[in-house]
């Protein structure tokens, strides 16, 4: 038999854009040259330093390390996910000191490797960083090699079309150019692109699966570049506000905020935010009592420096308010006590809602009240007063074995607890003061009847302080809520790699993309032979279906020539490779023919 | 005031009597299904599709050989091996009739019941029931969305109904399709019995209303996709499995050994399709979820955004999304790119699904994250 090969007898343009490899044509290579994966080499290829720089580039991007970089990719996120991270807001970090406090020869260990960041440690970032160089060494070339097979002509008719995976044939009395030309129209109606040339008809479809792979591994790319934009030019501020209370969005009025490289305090978007109440619901029945229900924050904002155009708008857990560039989402919430502390003659030296910090999921708080303006105390000597404690929005009956504790986190039953300190609140120390915390270094605390002096108030109750210190009323409680403003740039771009990656799975990994061959050639003895060859990706058996209902369409132009009586018996079959029996054979010396298209319907093995 | 008022408490009560009725009529289907694997270890023949060779001959005979197109395409198999594709098509009927031969070593088996037909009856009974099975499922999981007004996937128990109803619902569909899947109808409900068991036990809550965090449309999108994901990466891994026990079970037979790995009985394996059916239906399951399930996680991202304000904060419920889809992403190149076929893909395809499975049961149990709402 003649070795013949898809390569070696095609015109030099279209088939060598597709690939390096060479003119091996058993079927495996051979389909695997209808995707533009890049093919396998060995071993460095010259000597000295180029030559293997070349071969490690050519490692880098060959598919063995892309999917060892894959694999390690995800067995690195791993550690992440199971031990506490930092940057991960307020609540993570506390479990972070908290696991090296628990884990104190561990601690160090893990600091060293990168533990607590992983997912900006230095080894994370290799691991990503390689495998999007790898990724850019495959897709480029791919590209182009891509745009140069969408240029060129479908590749033409391998000489030898029964060595392609899947193979029909058969005889007709038909004219062998009209039969071509038949194929060639039929493969156009089916989308295909053909080209009719040297009395054969080459036909290739299912381009959309290289685009698609192609965008898929692009927008890996979108994706990364939106992350890396976010983590450049991004963000976020924190505002705590009492029902009532408004503010300006500048850096003086935030309680903190933390920027970026291109995102500082001058960027912050101006506008005005005022929270006007808050609504929270909760469970009050049921295995499930306390569990939260619903909360809202209504709110007048206006975009802008102009604080007198508001406009009303409702913040919810899932609904972020999005003014100018930032995104205001709700936090939390929780309780601030109203009270009215008088001195000794009656004045009133403070009055004002306090935010109490919720510390359980009852809405147990606790806060501080720091009066800095009391003035004179009753020993005649300037004095601060502070008074620490918890608000209970639904205080228990007693608080034996139990300390001051919420019973639900709704305001059934509400109550102030407090103690109090007089003093220095340590205001004009120059040190950072917590709002939350009382300072106590400095102060001392009242006691009555040798005890420390403490008050459970009711909405309305009057505490008259130990030692002539005047009262304090409590006037009844507001609610607070906390916002988290956010910008974050690149949303928009990652979205779209999402999308874009998820077309592209879906053409890559739905569509095939497949070629079919028809060679019609007169018969030295009268009548032509119809041969049909078709290539797709090994998996998928759809090609022969193709195949023979592309063969079936053709029939109409040329039928079978009626040479045996018992067509439907004819499962005789051609073997694909070169050991044909001889007498199954027709003329191995047929001119285009080469070897022994044996037509199915021709022979009969009884 | 209180929203706890709208909780329907019958309906929620007839929710869990439904859910209890199904699991009865399922364990009742695994038992069918049992007496039909035991029935038909008797006598299981290969049979090859010679009826089929002769319904063509049939029709075609009947149509005269006059007007009849009939083509035979040749199809190289993986091993060298041939297989036929036989079209014919009728003049003037717009009839075509495919048959395909196959090489020998690549033939599928009968199914469970073999060639008995005592255990056939066993098996029509094991998948009635199974329909029922699915029918009071559903109607649990309907209940419970009713007696609450909102989507029945807010908490961990949910969510096991909806995914072992997923699972349930896409055999029947396969089946109904006229798919050979009945071999798949034991594995099938076996999960779905061990999904159910865990779920009424250590993962029941109360039917009620959700938190916040949960009020938005995503719920509906993003995890009723992530639940189709689940029910599809599970019937995948059942494929995978099976193809790993055949593969073996031919190597044995090809080595001299009579009975399956492990020990099993080769009848069991006979009955079962080819090494190669399995392996490409788990390759094609598990291509249709990837982008279904990248679709899953970007839709979560989004709502993370609205809801947390960053599309990705590396929560362990993310991260572990990730490692799933990456470990998938995994499987489809080596099938794609580096050719690899067979066990070792397959070994792949078992890793991935084992990340699967530890986002859900693991992280929402061990690990404590964004993720975690009233009731797990
Ligand atoms: C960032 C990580 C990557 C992911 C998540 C990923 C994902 C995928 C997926 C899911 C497929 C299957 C599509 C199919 O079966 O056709 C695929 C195919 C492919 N990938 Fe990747 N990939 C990544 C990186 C790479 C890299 C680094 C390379 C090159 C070195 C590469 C080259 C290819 C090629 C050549 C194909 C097959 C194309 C074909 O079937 O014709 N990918 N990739």
């Amino acid at each position: 038999m003649s070795k013949t090969t898809t390569g070696t007898d095609l015109p030099p343009a279209p088939d060598d854009v597709d690939t390096e490899a060479g003119p091996e044509a058993d079927a495996d290579s051979a389909a695997e040259r209808l995707s533009t994966a890049p093919v396998e080499s060995d071993g460095p290829t010259g000597i000295g330093v180029l030559g293997w720089a070349r071969w490690m580039w050519r490692q880098l991007t060959s598919m063995r390390v892309a999917l060892i970089l894959l694999f390690l990719l995800s067995l690195a996120a791993i550690p992440g996910s199971l031990i506490p991270q930092n940057g991960q807001g307020s609540q993570n970090a506390m479990k972070v000191v908290s696991w090296k406090a628990q884990h104190t020869t561990l601690a160090p260990v893990y600091e060293k490797l990168q533990l607590f960041d992983v997912y900006s440690s230095v080894w994370f970032s290799a691991i990503y960083i390689l495998l999007f160089v790898s990724l850019a060494g495959c897709i480029v070339p791919r590209t182009w090699q891509f745009v140069g097979v969408l240029r060129a002509r479908p590749p033409a008719a391998p000489s030898n079309l029964t060595r392609m995976p899947v193979y029909a044939a058969w005889r007709t009395d038909a004219d062998a150019d009209a039969v071509n030309a038949a194929a060639h129209r039929l493969l156009r109606k089916r989308g295909f692109r053909a080209h009719l040339s040297g009395g054969s008809v080459a036909a290739e479809k299912g381009y959309l699966r290289e685009v698609g792979n192609l965008a898929f591994h692009l927008s890996l790319f979108a994706l990364l570049g939106g992350f890396a934009w976010a983590s450049l030019a991004s963000g976020t501020a924190g505002k705590l506000m009492v029902e009532g209370e408004g503010y300006s969005n500048t850096i003086t009025q935030l309680d903190d905020f933390s920027g970026t490289r291109f995102y500082t305090t001058d960027d912050l978007d101006p506008f005005y935010l005022k929270l006007d109440s808050f609504t929270a619901r909760f469970q009050s029945t049921g295995a499930q009592v306390g569990a939260a229900r619903q909360f809202t924050a209504n709110v007048e904002y206006s975009a802008g420096s102009d604080p007198t155009q508001t406009k009303t708008a409702k913040i919810e857990v899932n609904h972020p308010l999005e003014i100018g560039g930032s995104k205001i989402y709700l936090i939390g919430h929780g309780f601030a006590p109203v009270v009215t502390v008088r001195n000794g003659k009656g004045e009133v030296v403070y009055q004002g809602a306090t935010p109490f910090l919720p510390q359980d999921a009852n809405q147990t708080s606790t806060g501080v009240v720091k009066v800095s303006d009391y003035g004179i105390g009753p020993d005649g000597k300037k004095t601060q007063l502070g008074f620490s404690g918890s608000f209970l929005p639904t205080a228990p009956d007693s608080f034996a074995g139990t300390g001051p504790i919420s019973l639900f986190p709704d305001d059934a039953a509400p109550m102030l607890v407090l103690n109090v300190y007089a003093g220095d609140l340590g205001n004009n120390s120059g040190r950072p003061q917590n709002i939350y915390q009382l300072d106590t270094k400095n102060m001392t605390q009242l006691q009555q009847d040798d005890k420390p002096a403490a008050a459970r108030l009711k909405p309305g109750q009057v505490w008259e302080l130990p030692s002539g210190y005047g009262t304090l009323t409590f006037d009844g409680y507001k609610r607070f809520a906390s916002f988290n403003v956010s910008h974050r740039p690149g949303n928009e771009i990652a979205l779209a790699g999402g999308v874009l990656a998820i077309l592209g799975l879906i053409g890559s990994l739905f569509l095939q993309r497949r070629r079919i061959w028809v060679r019609a050639v007169a018969l030295p003895g009268g009548g032509t032979q119809v041969e049909l060859a078709g290539l797709a990706r090994s998996e998928s058996a759809k090609i022969a279906e193709e195949l023979a209902e592309l063969a079936v369409d053709l029939q109409d132009d040329a039928p079978a020539a009626e040479e045996s009586d018992e067509p439907d018996e004819a499962d005789a079959t051609v073997e694909p490779d070169d050991t044909v029996e001889p007498d199954e054979t027709d003329d191995p010396e047929a001119p285009s023919a080469p070897s022994d298209p044996t037509p199915a319907d021709q022979n009969s093995k009884e | 005031m209180h929203l706890a008022s709208a909780v329907d408490p019958q309906l929620a009560d007839l929710s869990n009597k439904l859910i209890y009725s199904a699991m009865v009529v399922y364990t009742l289907a695994m038992f069918a299904h049992m007496i039909e694997w035991t029935f038909g270890s008797k006598g299981a023949v290969a049979v090859r599709s010679k009826e089929q060779a002769g319904s063509l001959a049939d029709t075609v005979a009947a149509a005269g050989p006059k007007g009849v197109k009939k083509v035979t395409v040749t199809v190289a198999g993986a091993g060298g091996g041939t297989t036929t594709l036989t079209r014919t098509a009728v003049a003037g009927e717009g009839a075509t009739v495919v048959t395909s031969g196959r090489g020998a070593d690549e033939v599928d088996g009968p199914g469970a019941a073999g060639t008995s037909e005592r255990a056939d009856l066993a098996g029509r009974i094991a998948v009635s029931l199974t329909v029922l099975g699915l029918l009071l499922h559903g109607g649990g999981i309907v209940s419970r969305g009713l007696s609450v007004s909102r989507w029945p996937w807010g908490n961990m128990y949910e969510f096991s109904c909806a995914f072992a109803f997923s699972m349930t619902a896409a055999y029947l569909v396969l089946l109904a399709a006229r798919k050979n899947v009945r071999w798949l109808g034991l594995p099938v409900v076996v999960a779905v019995l061990l999904t159910l068991g865990i779920a009424t036990t250590t993962l029941y809550t109360d039917s009620d209303q959700l938190v916040p965090a949960l009020h938005s449309p995503w719920l509906a999108i993003h995890v009723s996709t992530a639940i189709f994901c689940g029910g599809a990466f599970y019937a995948a891994f059942i494929a995978t499995l099976l193809y790993l026990g055949k593969d073996s079970f031919e190597k044995r037979i090809a080595a001299g050994l009579t009975t399956g790995p492990l020990g099993t009985s080769a009848s069991i394996w006979r009955r079962l399709p080819a090494a190669s059916t399995f392996d490409k239906l788990s390759y094609r399951i598990n291509a249709l979820v990837f982008p279904l399930w990248t679709f899953t996680i970007t839709a979560g991202a989004i709502w993370a955004e609205a809801a947390w304000g960053k599309y990705w904060e590396w929560d362990p419920k993310e991260t572990w999304s990730f490692v799933t889809w990456v470990a998938y992403a995994c499987y489809l190149h080596a099938r794609a790119t580096a050719g690899w076929k067979g066990r070792k893909a397959a070994y792949l395809a078992l890793a991935a699904f084992a990340c699967w499975l530890f986002n859900y049961y693991g992280v929402n149990i061990f690990v404590t994250g964004k993720h975690s709402y009233a009731g797990i």
